[in-house]
């Protein structure tokens, strides 16, 4: 259990009776909503400060891997004292603008932190938590104390959801008490067994797996399809609503799947309807130019009205669940061991949109496909 | 098998989707509750479960039709029926009442403050009353709901003598404080102080009547020990030892008027009394208050059920004024919460009899009273069911009074406005309290 005690006295330790201050009366923060999904908006609000104060909201969050991430926004109050991020302008810090989800998505390390750090959440079944605190003035506002926080915690597992070891085939996270439409959760070449979309899209009611297809040791094409046919047969899915999502190297073996696996994977036999996501700054991967050329096969295959495309100037390659931050390079270890910068692409606000705005889309995709309605059937 | 025979079934379940929004909310945020992808016209039942810690169920539903878009919007629709009817966006949680073959008596109340109210709501087909257990719905979601916001700490106290929890909200502080005084009814309840906490006021939840001290000698606490909760709310590192209100629920009311009149020792910012009397000898000790009580007793009615009613036990108001605390002499503002269909203590008489001796001292500016018909006693913090009548201490059957309706309005509005007149006294925001607040007489029409 995460100790939110421990974390205030690490963070203010410099407790000692402060009266004369809190004779100025402080203002106060407050988020709403304080416990939410990853996925979902927060309103930040300060109020009870002198009019026309500048103050700096800060978003200060201490990683599952040790480092401190930060956000911040320049603000001024208005004439009754408040400052609402939903509404107001930033003018200057880690992001600018009205920006309502600004404190999440800028987040970069802070200052004397390692280059090429990359923020992601281990521990599913615990909230990200993030310190919101408004401070005094703008530059220069770390030299004080602040004025007032708040914790707010950030979820990837609703409540219900539950996470299963499925030994040797990945995590299957399930939300009682079914049937439910199932996902096959493929992430890229980065390796390992990432979790945080599965959690995220069962928080919206699709049973999903994760599988780390990288190091099975078996064929790839062959382990995934097991593994979809798992999912099939769960007695908690339905078993002729099944999806896949890909990532990068994970697009490939679910371009396989859509293809009807029996046969020798060609674009053009693709049989299920199927949403390409690109950032048209992928310095990664040549996305854009893949998806074009899908297209054009699968428009000369007679298929393509089973395609749609979501492409995103200025975006990245690593188009995540909104609110996360963006890098434009982290460190990557390759196969053999090897530490890498590596170029992913993208400006943050475009990219930040991009996650947002396709985030929303796949859900809605997925809803229209594997959640039917009566309506069409009939 | 399971998965071959239920293909239309699987169909309609598949469909229907419920959404609950905020999914992890404090105890006393709204929430959204919406059913989509219905077909227009669908007869469908929300229903609410919550299993306590106690191993009893509680259940609520309500009956809806959905609209041409397939969509049911709790919030905006109109519940034809179930335990509550019409437009009621949290009815689902304060209708909630024992399920069917529970003991009579029960009370809603969380003991353990540190983990959440699981509520589970569910869809089933159709306008059903009962047999849900027996069912599988179309949709279910787990809905949290907490005391404690996060970073909330909770610190159990036993110095000085004291028996008490301590919530300190998240920050660096300091924070304004506020002792906390339950009623009669039994062991320490920390609830409403962890909620105040997660508003932002660090509270201690004081243990009166049974704290260690007295379950270890027999001797009931003097007032010194109200006082030694208030010097050590004062000497707290995170809190602001200048800011400091007090909030006493019926039995708790008593004291915490004696101690904002007579104390020297504590200088309170505001006080807010619910349900509760200035009638008792004002020189006395809790154990004096009690035996004061204790020597009306034979004023008690009953209900045709047996249930007690202990409301004349402090009437006639007293026109002696060695029976009444001087509220006079308040020199902060008060804020009475009145209900007046409260059958356990005399709280509309008491609180008429306050206003007219604030008048006649000449500070009734600092008196606000919110008074509501048909609400009972046990005003708490809302969206928490209402209960007419219950086991008190175990040993009898109490009645509260009340109608459930106008109750749970009442605890939503009293609530609001409480904490509307604890952070503009405890922050001294300049905004026109009287404008916000003032004398209110709520209608439930």
């Amino acid at each position: 259990m995460w100790s939110k005690c421990r974390w205030s006295t690490v963070m203010f330790s410099f407790l000692h009776r402060r009266s004369s201050v809190m004779s100025q009366t402080p203002p106060i923060v407050s988020v709403l909503p304080t416990r939410g999904l990853v996925d979902e908006k927060f309103k930040v609000l300060v109020e009870n400060l002198p009019p026309g104060r500048p103050v700096t909201v800060r978003s200060l969050h201490h990683s599952d891997n040790g480092h401190y991430w930060e956000a911040f926004g320049f603000y001024t109050s208005d004439h009754r004292g408040t400052v609402n991020v939903s509404k107001d302008q930033s003018v200057g810090g880690t992001y600018t603008g009205k920006e309502p989800m600004g404190l999440l998505w800028s987040m970069c390390p802070v200052p004397g932190s390692h280059k090429g750090l990359r923020l992601r959440k281990l521990n599913m079944c615990s909230p990200m938590l993030v310190n919101i605190s408004v401070h005094s003035g703008h530059e220069g506002f770390r030299d004080g104390a602040p004025l007032a926080s708040v914790l707010v915690e950030r979820w990837y597992m609703a409540p219900g959801v539950k996470r299963i070891d499925v030994q040797e085939k990945g995590l299957l996270y399930l939300f009682s008490p079914g049937p439910f439409p199932g996902i096959l959760d493929l992430w890229g070449g980065g390796g390992g067994l990432v979790e945080y979309r599965s959690a995220l899209l069962a928080s919206h009611g699709f049973a999903t797996m994760s599988l780390d297809y990288l190091s099975c040791g078996q064929p790839v094409f062959t382990y995934v399809e097991t593994a979809f046919n798992f999912i099939k047969d769960h007695p908690q899915v339905i078993a002729d609503r099944v999806g896949v999502v890909g990532l990068c190297l994970g697009s490939l073996p679910a371009l396989y799947l859509a293809a009807d696996s029996t046969v020798v994977k060609v674009v053009k036999q693709i049989t299920s309807p199927l949403l390409l996501v690109s950032g048209c700054d992928d310095q990664n991967w040549p996305s854009f130019e893949t998806a074009e050329d899908i297209n054009q096969t699968m428009r000369a295959a007679g298929n393509d009205h089973l395609l749609s495309r979501l492409d995103y100037p200025d975006s990245g390659h690593l188009i995540e669940p909104p609110f996360s931050p963006h890098f434009r390079a982290s460190t990557f270890v390759t196969t053999n061991k090897r530490k890498a910068m590596i170029l992913w692409g993208g400006k943050t606000k475009p990219h930040s949109d991009a996650q947002e705005d396709s985030w929303r889309k796949i859900l809605s995709f997925l809803q229209q496909h594997l959640c039917c309605s009566l309506n069409a059937k009939l | 098998t399971h998965k071959m025979g239920e293909t239309v079934d699987t169909l309609e379940r598949c469909c229907v989707s419920l959404s609950v929004n905020p999914s992890r909310g404090l105890m006393d945020e709204k929430f959204i509750i919406l059913v989509q992808k219905a077909l227009p016209g669908f007869q469908l039942t929300i229903h609410a479960s919550y299993h306590c810690e106690d191993g009893n169920s509680w259940e609520a539903f309500a009956h809806y039709t959905a609209d041409a878009g397939g969509t049911v919007n709790v919030s905006q629709d109109t519940s034809l029926g179930g335990t509550y009817s019409g437009v009621e966006a949290m009815g689902l949680l304060w209708s909630l009442r024992p399920v069917p073959g529970s003991k009579p008596g029960l009370r809603l109340r969380k003991k353990n403050v540190q983990t959440p109210m699981e509520v589970t709501i569910s869809v089933y087909q159709g306008h059903q009353t009962e047999g849900f257990v027996d069912q599988v719905p179309l949709a279910s979601v787990l809905v949290e709901r907490w005391y404690m916001a996060p970073g909330v700490c909770r610190i159990p106290i036993t110095e000085e003598g004291l028996t008490a929890t301590l919530f300190v909200p998240a920050g660096n502080g300091p924070f304004p404080g506020l002792l906390d005084l339950w009623g009669g009814g039994g062991p320490l309840v920390e609830y409403r102080a962890a909620l105040l906490a997660s508003h932002g006021i660090a509270s201690l939840a004081l243990n009166y009547l049974t704290p260690k001290t007295t379950m270890e000698t027999g001797k009931m606490v003097d007032n010194q020990y109200f006082e030694k909760a208030y010097k050590f709310l004062q000497q707290h590192p995170q809190i602001c030892d200048s800011r400091i209100a007090m909030l006493g629920l019926s039995l708790g009311s008593a004291f915490t008027l004696k101690m904002a009149v007579y104390s020297q020792v504590m200088k309170l910012r505001c006080v807010v009394c619910i349900g509760g009397s200035h009638v008792q000898p004002v020189d006395g000790s809790v154990e004096q208050v009690l035996g004061y009580m204790e020597k009306n007793s034979e004023k008690t009615r009953f209900t045709e059920n047996n249930e007690m009613i202990w409301r004349d036990l402090l009437l006639p108001i007293p026109t002696d004024p060695s029976f009444k605390v001087d509220v006079g002499r308040l020199k902060c503002p008060l804020m009475l919460v009145v209900s007046e269909d409260d059958q356990n203590w005399p709280a509309p008489e008491s609180a008429k009899d306050m206003k007219e001796m604030m008048e006649r001292a000449g500070n009734s500016h600092l008196l606000t009273v919110l008074s509501y018909p048909n609400a009972g006693h046990l005003i708490e913090p809302p969206y928490t069911p209402h209960v007419r009548i219950s086991m008190f201490r175990t040993v009898v059957m109490a009645l509260w009074g009340g109608q459930m309706v106008e109750h749970s309005r009442a605890q939503e509005d009293a609530w609001k406005k409480i904490l509307i007149f604890l952070r503009e006294n405890l922050y001294d925001i300049k905004r026109n309290v009287r404008a916000e607040i003032k004398n209110t007489y709520f209608s439930s029409r």
